[in-house]
């Protein structure tokens, strides 16, 4: 079969072929990415092929000037993520047939990362975010002798199965929307790690890895958008991951940062009326002795109430409201 | 055609713009609209990230209730879409999650016992899988030409696949384009259309969840998008509700107006702005609207 692929051309130089065209400016927050120069090539491929077979057929027959990163082609090794039609895939798992589209397959490095050359992009944000979370074993003693094993419940590690498939592709990073407009955010690759060692009964550092994923850049940063669910080739569901350890930090007593509050401002006004209240759910979650936050938020109620979207003031209960609040007595844990 | 309308706690408070076009263009579709009025929010994910079992019978209530009124439940907000979604695809698939919420709603004297069947659609799916576009079609008096409309999704109506059965069915990740077009205006095409308006981070990082509003409407106003329409009423509270401040964050002017989807399909119905209550926006509509020689 015959494939045609656009590959986003980078280099430091400057220098392009001249049938390799100039791409628009990515839109905000990728705007200071370089714009990139796309240039076709034709492939013959079988029907079962994948991106990262085009790519390496267009570098040994066509062009070898086309800068890839791979190695296993297997979707073990984690090298070959990068944009795919404007998503971050593993080329090596892409299969062409699936993402051709108008005619063609469009293949870069992500503009939410720096690009080095052509497909390939640096790592290194990727990498520091992912030993900021120390994704290692701090054993609790007294640690296993040497001819020892440390045995653990079967069903312990089972938990992990998830964590554990990660390779470190980075596709999660590269299209996590909170990390797009905010490089501080740990990301969800990390944060999954975090757990992989917060979820691990060997460990020791529990409390102490909770109090600091806790922090700025943490758990709460996420903007629950599901991207990081979707990309990874793995499954291992970083957003299932950062939730279980938000559950796991409240519940060992950080709460004293919005999210928690939000959760329980929430809940409240479900428990109490059935619905949602509004008009108190974000002075409670900004806390009300934070006085710079609350200002923050004024002028934007001054036009919201502006444009009448005011909530009613009176905030009125669902009928039978009283049964919600016996499933919130039965279940609601802390929200009791 | 009966259906379990869950309108959804937003639309019931900061956006009662949005109830009040749904309820209008129901008649035109042929909607018969049987609100749940006893239904308890879906927790809009906070509950269940927090506590999963709590979310669980509090939205296994509302499929109940649905299904005692032998009807599939609608929703007009992504957000409701996906927790109800979530929940309805976890019970269906493990039946001692199901008994779980039975047990616990039946002790509550509701009289009601949830199968595991009911279907939640957005009234977006819905236009397109049970109305029908040739009904909608022939209920259109007005048609948008001239606008240039830009979609915004919302992620809880295109995120997790599996949950939102976006497999088996993945036109469904195209029809804003397809309603825009079918209403005569032109739907643009960029990137932010399918990505987070920034609402879940609004009260724990209010400036980089504005960022996030305002870079996808500045992406989309570039591209010449005269408006944006969302089937979400927590992306329009972002996205309207908090656009000034966005673009106070990001030192630039935006001013691009926000419809809620059934405003959209009113406005093409034959309803005035004023019914549609498209004067009750923190960005005014009356440019976009006069370019269509409508008036608020």
């Amino acid at each position: 079969m015959q494939f045609t692929i656009e590959i986003g051309r980078y280099n430091p130089e400057g220098t392009y072929a001249e049938r390799a065209v100039q791409g628009e400016c990515f839109p905000p927050p990728w705007d200071k990415a370089p714009p990139k120069h796309y240039q076709t090539y034709t492939v013959e491929l079988p029907e079962h092929a994948v991106v990262l077979d085009a790519l390496i057929a267009i570098r040994e027959y066509q062009d070898e000037s086309v800068a890839v990163r791979c190695a296993c082609r297997s979707a073990i090794c984690g090298s070959c993520a990068m944009w795919v039609n404007g998503h971050a895939h593993l080329a090596c798992k892409s299969k062409l047939t699936e993402f051709t589209k108008d005619g063609k397959t469009r293949v870069e490095s992500p503009p939410s990362m720096p690009v080095i050359r052509d497909l390939v992009c640096d790592m290194t944000t990727f990498w520091g975010k992912h030993f900021k979370v120390n994704p290692w074993l701090d054993a609790k003693k007294p640690e296993p002798g040497p001819m020892e094993e440390y045995r653990v419940p079967n069903a312990a590690m089972e938990e992990l199965i998830q964590e554990v498939s990660c390779i470190s592709c980075g596709a999660c990073l590269m299209d996590c929307e909170s990390f797009a407009v905010n490089p501080d955010f740990l990301g969800p690759q990390a944060l999954a790690q975090a757990y992989r060692y917060v979820g691990d009964p060997r460990d020791s550092k529990t409390r102490d890895r909770l109090g600091e994923y806790s922090g700025p850049g943490g758990i709460w940063d996420c903007t629950h958008c599901y991207e990081c669910v979707t990309q990874c080739p793995k499954g291992v569901d970083p957003l299932e991951q950062i939730l279980k350890i938000r559950r796991l930090a409240v519940d060992a007593g950080f709460t004293n940062n919005p999210g928690t509050r939000h959760a329980d401002a929430f809940a409240t006004s479900v428990k109490h009326s059935g619905r949602l209240n509004e008009l108190t759910l974000l002075p409670k979650s900004v806390g009300l002795f934070n006085v710079f936050g609350q200002l923050k938020t004024l002028p934007s109620a001054i036009n919201m109430i502006r444009a009448g979207k005011l909530p009613p003031i009176i905030h009125k209960s669902i009928p039978g409201v009283s049964r919600i609040k016996a499933i919130f007595d039965r279940l609601g844990g802390r929200f009791k | 055609m009966k259906v379990a309308f869950y309108p959804g706690c937003v639309s019931k408070g900061a956006c009662p713009e949005l109830y009040v076009s749904a309820k209008a263009i129901a008649e035109p579709l042929g909607l018969q609209l049987e609100e749940l009025t006893e239904a308890p929010c879906t927790g809009a994910g906070v509950l269940s990230e927090q506590n999963p079992e709590l979310a669980d019978s509090l939205n296994g209530l509302t499929l109940a209730m649905a299904e005692a009124k032998d009807a599939d439940l609608m929703t007009i907000c992504s957000t409701c879409q996906g927790v109800l979604s979530g929940v309805s695809y976890h019970l269906a698939k493990d039946e001692k999650r199901l008994e779980k919420v039975n047990a616990t709603i039946g002790d509550q004297g509701f009289g009601l016992r949830y199968s595991g069947k009911t279907k939640v659609k957005h009234l977006l799916w819905m236009l397109f899988e049970d109305i029908g576009l040739e009904r909608v079609r022939a209920a259109i008096k007005y048609k948008l030409t001239g606008l240039k409309i830009a979609p915004f999704y919302g992620c809880y109506i295109l995120r997790p696949n599996e949950q939102l059965g976006l497999n088996e069915r993945p036109e469904r990740k195209t029809y804003l384009e397809q309603l825009i077009a079918l209403l005569g205006a032109e739907p643009v095409e960029y990137r932010g259309s399918t990505k987070c308006c920034g609402f879940p981070m609004l009260t724990f990082n209010r400036d980089k969840s504005l960022s996030m509003a305002g870079n996808h409407i500045i992406e989309a106003k570039d591209k010449g998008a005269d408006l944006l329409v969302t089937p979400c009423p927590l992306c329009h509270l972002n996205l309207d509700g908090q656009q000034p401040d966005a673009a106070r964050v990001l030192k630039t002017t935006i001013d691009v107006p926000i419809f809620h989807l059934p405003q959209l399909l009113g406005l093409a119905f034959g309803y005035s702005p004023k019914e549609l209550r498209l004067d009750h926006h923190v960005v005014p509509t009356k440019g976009a609207l006069e370019k269509i020689e409508l008036k608020v």
